[in-house]
């Protein structure tokens, strides 16, 4: 296997649907076709997606949960307490009427409101917020995959949960969510360089000028790729090069490449010159963090 | 009627299929709910009537000048937020959830909340009816009740003009923004593209939207890039007992409308696929 310095790379983008799990899912295949010793973390975990192109071993499933209160009504003294040591609006009380409910889906399991509980009136449950896989690829790589129980609120610690339990290789690829809020930046705050894949399009620039504020704010180091180049307008080349953002790597539209994608293929396992064309994403990836004085 | 347009997979479409809706339904309330990329504001570029300060989470903040740096507060937080950071203790702002607890427990009274309050909801006029967005500030939390406040505004813009028809248009993915969404609207139409992702996605979208007691509907986008798959996804929906609202073919005339700031219906009315979408609104929202 090729030794290499230890990098993660977050690939990310503010708008939905541009390419992130494409270029994610080739990028790390192109890798480990090469033996670099490189893993991949799934971190959308609202609609993971990975493994539809990427099939391994399924070698373990760890649920991920959280501390929700149960309240025993004949202990409880209807006090308020809880009630307003919780910043989530979970618990609902009417003490004239003794009715005390925990609203489980509000619930952030932060334990304050057991602290705040004067009667050892709260005992906690766990509550399953989704799931961990990891599958074993050939060549001693990894795939983790968040995968956020459906109904739940927040994909959060779930995420959290899968890059801590990433493999133990040195390049580590992680397939953000998409938008600027928490899931995003849970994903992209554990990444030492981010890839931005955006579309030519005047969504695609606003989304992505959001997204670059946000990663600024961070402190963060990033890149942009530009899919369905050919589409839209030139805008986004010009805000890059205005604001001297490095383009990595250009995707021109192209029915086959969407035609391939929707059928769950790997260009770069079809196709070897598309593997030469991830190597190069991430020799010019290596190079821009190099660069970057990290 | 409260019309909530979404789709587990980001960029299927919703946007320009929400843009294309507003336009054949107006006058309307059209409501961008996808509150950290809002996209349609860019479109229709509507004019700002009122502006409503958003507070979204809390994040706690130690006072070094009363910290006794006795590491109470690093036990009891559950978000591995706080931890000593060369000897000294230090909240990571990434980590806190907002929850309050340390700052009730700290023996010293040394942490105290502070409000995020650089988000902002907008409200305006458009050539369509009105519009309602909101603009996360980069890295904020809470989305789902931004969603609530900007669902509310729209209601009472709705009321006050007489104007029947609400729009929303979703974030992608099946979290508390999309669920603050869906909650409570009359129809959800769900806008998919015959990939594997999309597949994957709709079947998510649709257990999820199924906690709901509302009406969905699934329009299938591109469907051409993919017919096999498109008969897939058409084959899930009748398992599934949702009805298909219509198919759209993969036309370049989108990107171009978008290109000059119009939705398709605007730039290219008499297109196959603008008559194709004056039949799918008819289908919706039948007169």
């Amino acid at each position: 296997m090729k030794q290499s310095d230890k990098i993660k790379i977050a690939i990310a983008s503010g708008k939905g649907g541009t390419g992130k799990t494409f270029v994610a899912t080739n990028l790390f295949y192109s890798l480990k076709k090469r033996d670099y010793d490189v893993d991949m973390v799934d971190c959308d975990a609202e609609e993971p997606n990975c493994t539809i192109f990427i099939s391994g071993d399924l070698v373990g499933s760890t649920d991920i949960t959280h501390k929700v209160p149960v309240i025993d009504e004949i202990a409880c003294a209807y006090c308020d307490k809880c009630r307003q040591y919780c910043n989530y609006k979970a618990i609902f009380l009417l003490p004239e009427a003794k009715i005390i409910k925990v609203i489980e889906e509000l619930c952030h399991g932060c334990g304050a409101c057991s602290v705040a509980c004067e009667y050892g009136a709260i005992r906690e449950k766990d509550v399953v917020q989704g799931e961990v896989n990891r599958y074993r690829l050939d060549n001693g790589c990894y795939l983790t995959e968040a995968r956020m129980k459906i109904g739940v609120m927040s994909p959060v610690p779930v995420i959290k949960a899968a890059i801590n339990k990433a493999g133990e290789n040195n390049i580590k690829i992680m397939d953000s969510p998409p938008g600027t809020s928490c899931p995003f930046i849970h994903t992209v705050a554990r990444a030492d360089y981010v890839v931005l894949v955006t579309e030519p399009t005047p969504f695609g620039l606003s989304d992505l000028r959001q997204s670059i504020k946000t990663l600024d704010g961070m402190d963060k180091r990033y890149g942009v790729i530009i899919n369905r180049a050919g589409l839209g307008d030139t805008k986004t080349y010009d805000y890059l090069k205005t604001n001297n953002i490095p383009l990595l790597m250009e995707i021109s539209f192209d029915r086959k490449i969407a035609c391939h994608y929707s059928k769950g293929e790997l260009i770069a396992k079809e196709d070897i010159q598309w593997r030469e064309k991830f190597i190069d994403l991430f020799n010019n990836i290596l190079k821009h963090y190099g660069d970057s004085g990290n | 009627m409260e019309i909530a347009v979404i789709s587990g997979k980001g960029g299927t479409g919703k946007s320009s299929i929400s843009a294309a809706l507003a336009t054949i339904a107006a006058p309307v309330v059209l409501a961008d709910c996808d509150v950290d990329a809002a996209n349609l504001f860019i479109l229709f570029e509507p004019t700002h009537e009122e502006e409503i300060v958003y507070v979204g989470a809390q994040n706690a903040v130690i006072n070094y000048d009363l910290c006794l740096n006795c590491g109470t507060c690093a036990d009891y937080c559950r978000f591995d937020a706080i931890s000593f950071v060369e000897g000294r203790i230090t909240i990571q702002e990434i980590n806190c959830d907002g929850c309050k607890l340390c700052s009730r427990i700290c023996p010293a009274k040394a942490i105290t909340m502070v409000d995020s309050d650089k988000s902002r909801i907008y409200s305006g006029t458009f050539r369509n009816g009105k519009m309602v967005y909101g603009r996360l500030a980069p890295g904020e939390e809470n989305s789902g009740k931004m969603v609530n406040i900007i669902r509310n505004k729209a209601k009472e813009i709705a009321k006050k003009n007489s104007f029947e028809t609400i729009i929303l248009d979703g974030a992608p993915g099946i979290g508390c923004p999309v669920i603050s969404t869906i909650a409570g609207v009359d129809k959800v139409v769900i806008v998919t593209e015959p990939t594997m992702s999309g597949l994957s996605d709709i079947e998510r979208t649709i257990k999820t939207v199924s906690k709901f007691n509302v009406k969905a509907y699934v329009l299938i986008n591109k469907y051409d890039l993919n017919e096999e798959m498109t008969d897939k996804i058409i084959d899930f929906c009748a398992d599934s007992e949702i009805t298909v609202l219509g198919k759209l073919p993969f036309d370049k005339i989108v990107v171009d409308a978008l290109s000059v700031r119009k939705s398709v219906i605007e730039n290219a009315p008499g297109s196959e696929l603008s008559l194709e979408i004056k039949k799918i609104h008819k289908k919706l929202i039948p007169n």
